[in-house]
């Protein structure tokens, strides 16, 4: 068990399976969000789902859209359980505030993609500003 | 964060329930930013097109539309996702065109203008400098910071009708001096001359400033960019960088030198012909098929309408053409005969719609179109996710393409 320390975040405690990659994130860019899967051909984690996962990735990027989807995915099920970034941008805060999803950013550290291996089982509690590596 | 009385009173539920939830979503987003308090803003702008919003996000506006929730300052909107005189024919179902029709009724109910505009700084109403605000829109978002030197973040669809309600933003990021300091500094070796260029240039500055927390400073231009080509660079600067403010030095109101910025003390990092040339080399060949020409990304304004019905007049389009502008700009163009003209070479051309959020990969699938062709370097970095092979060329290109069936230049 390992504990990261990261500033507060927005959402509540989520706990699931780390889905990583040094890449950066956009729903609307990145996603098919009918399938729940990473669509763009170039995104690292293309054609893996990302339903349930805690999805460990660098910056957010792109548009305004994420705000509203994230909210839209989590109603129909089809959404990743937590989102940590190194550095999150305003929408991604934005959208997981309504969505009530689970968002940390700023590892004290380091680069959170080298931190977290994927298939790691993640705890994270944005209130705290805390991540807990379970296995 | 600090509240003032009328803050405390929103979260006390004093003011009603759409209102606490606009505070307590301001309060939850400026903690994680690191805001201290809040500022008043003049005007917020929404981006709610029903592709995004989803049953979900409609039925939430309903919902704070029911509990009495009216916006408390000017409160206007981005595109469309559906023209509803014109759906069918795309595609679209009349599930679309009903989440957008309930979607279009509650934010009335909530009191806010349905400009269904991206190009608002061309036609409703440009901030002045200094001034806060709340606009949704990327594109929207760094021409406001760069070119007016107003003052706003990126604000989702949620946040912006949350500024709404309250009149007021957190103030964290670019409502802060130095947050609009500049972090990077790029010099142009090669001038940008036509809106394509500008919006790869754009581009190519975007990825590498890689960030929304970066501010690039650009030396080196040649020429005063025109409202149009500035619009390009910005928007393409947005959509590959999550960028929300640049400065041209000498040219941008907060940049009238480079020093103004802090631009002096950063690292000089040349834009080469090699970084264009690379930008574009993604983005179709000359000969390769094409299945559709669109023409948005930002939506046109009045001056592109007339370039474009220019170069359509006389001509017949081999492929579906679609043009999307601002139901601003469109009666003007329908006055001025650029909507026939180019309608009469077999395009069609939108009101108050935005081509790629107009369920972009539906109306791909139901039309069996792939292989799309646009001015806009905008639109290609985004419908790489949905499903397209898009390509890239000037409106000039474009037109002469459409005629083809394929890439002429």
């Amino acid at each position: 068990m390992k504990l990261l320390k990261c500033h507060r975040g927005v959402g509540s405690r989520a706990v699931g399976e780390a889905l990583v990659a040094d890449d950066n994130f956009s729903a609307r860019y990145d996603l098919d969000r009918l399938r729940g899967v990473f669509s763009r051909a170039q995104h690292r984690l293309f054609g893996q789902s990302y339903v349930d996962r805690v999805l460990v990735l660098n910056t957010a990027k792109g548009g305004v859209a994420s705000a509203w989807m994230l909210y839209e995915m989590k109603a129909s099920g089809l959404a990743p359980a937590a989102i940590l970034f190194n550095r999150a941008n305003p929408i991604l805060a934005q959208g997981a505030a309504l969505a009530d999803m689970a968002l940390c950013d700023r590892f004290e550290d380091g680069d959170v993609t080298r931190l977290i291996q994927t298939g790691q089982t993640l705890e994270v509690d944005p209130e705290a500003g805390r991540v807990l590596i379970l296995d | 964060m600090k509240l003032t009385e009328k803050e405390t009173a929103m979260l006390a539920g004093e003011l009603g329930e759409a209102m606490r939830w606009a505070i307590r979503h301001q309060i939850q987003v400026g903690r994680m930013l690191d805001a201290e308090d809040t500022v008043a803003v003049s005007q917020a702008h929404m981006m709610a097109d029903p592709e995004s919003l989803g049953e979900a996000g409609v039925s939430f506006l309903e919902h704070l539309a029911g509990q009495g929730g009216h916006v408390a300052i000017s409160m206007i909107t981005d595109p469309r996702g559906v023209d509803l005189d014109h759906y069918r024919p795309l595609g679209q179902s009349e599930e679309m065109a009903e989440l957008e029709r309930r979607t279009i009724a509650a934010c009335e109910r909530m009191g806010i203008l349905m400009t269904n505009t991206c190009i608002n700084y061309q036609t409703v109403m440009s901030p002045v400098k200094g001034d806060h605000v709340a606009f949704g829109d990327t594109g929207v978002v760094i021409y406001t910071n760069s070119v007016c030197g107003a003052r706003s973040n990126f604000e989702g669809g949620p946040s912006a009708l949350a500024a709404g309600l309250t009149g007021r933003t957190p103030r964290y990021g670019l409502h802060r001096d130095e947050k609009r300091r500049a972090t990077r500094r790029f010099v142009i070796a090669e001038q940008p001359r036509e809106l394509t260029d500008w919006g790869v240039l754009g581009a190519v500055i975007g990825r590498k400033s890689g960030s929304y927390w970066e501010v690039p400073v650009i030396e080196g231009l040649d020429c005063i960019p025109t409202s149009d080509e500035i619009k390009h660079f910005g928007a393409a600067m947005a959509s590959y960088g999550s960028t929300p403010l640049f400065h041209l030095a000498g040219i941008t109101p907060e940049a009238p030198t480079l020093s103004d910025v802090g631009g002096d003390r950063l690292r000089r990092v040349i834009i080469t012909r090699e970084d264009l040339r690379s930008m574009r080399s993604g983005f179709g060949e000359k000969g390769d098929r094409i299945d559709v020409v669109v023409f948005a990304a930002p939506q046109l304004s009045i001056v592109e309408m007339r370039r474009l019905a220019e170069l359509s007049a006389g001509k017949a389009f081999r492929v579906p053409v679609i043009v999307c502008t601002s139901p601003q700009v469109y009666p003007d163009a329908l006055r001025m005969n650029f909507v026939q003209t180019i309608e009469n070479a077999g395009g069609k051309v939108l009101q108050g719609t935005c081509f790629y959020n107009q369920y972009a990969r539906e109306i791909g699938e139901a039309n069996g179109w792939t292989r799309l062709l646009s001015n806009s370097s905008k639109i290609v970095n985004i419908l790489g996710g949905y499903g397209y092979k898009p390509a890239l060329a000037s409106m000039e290109a474009c037109v002469f393409s459409a005629v083809a069936g394929e890439i002429v230049a």
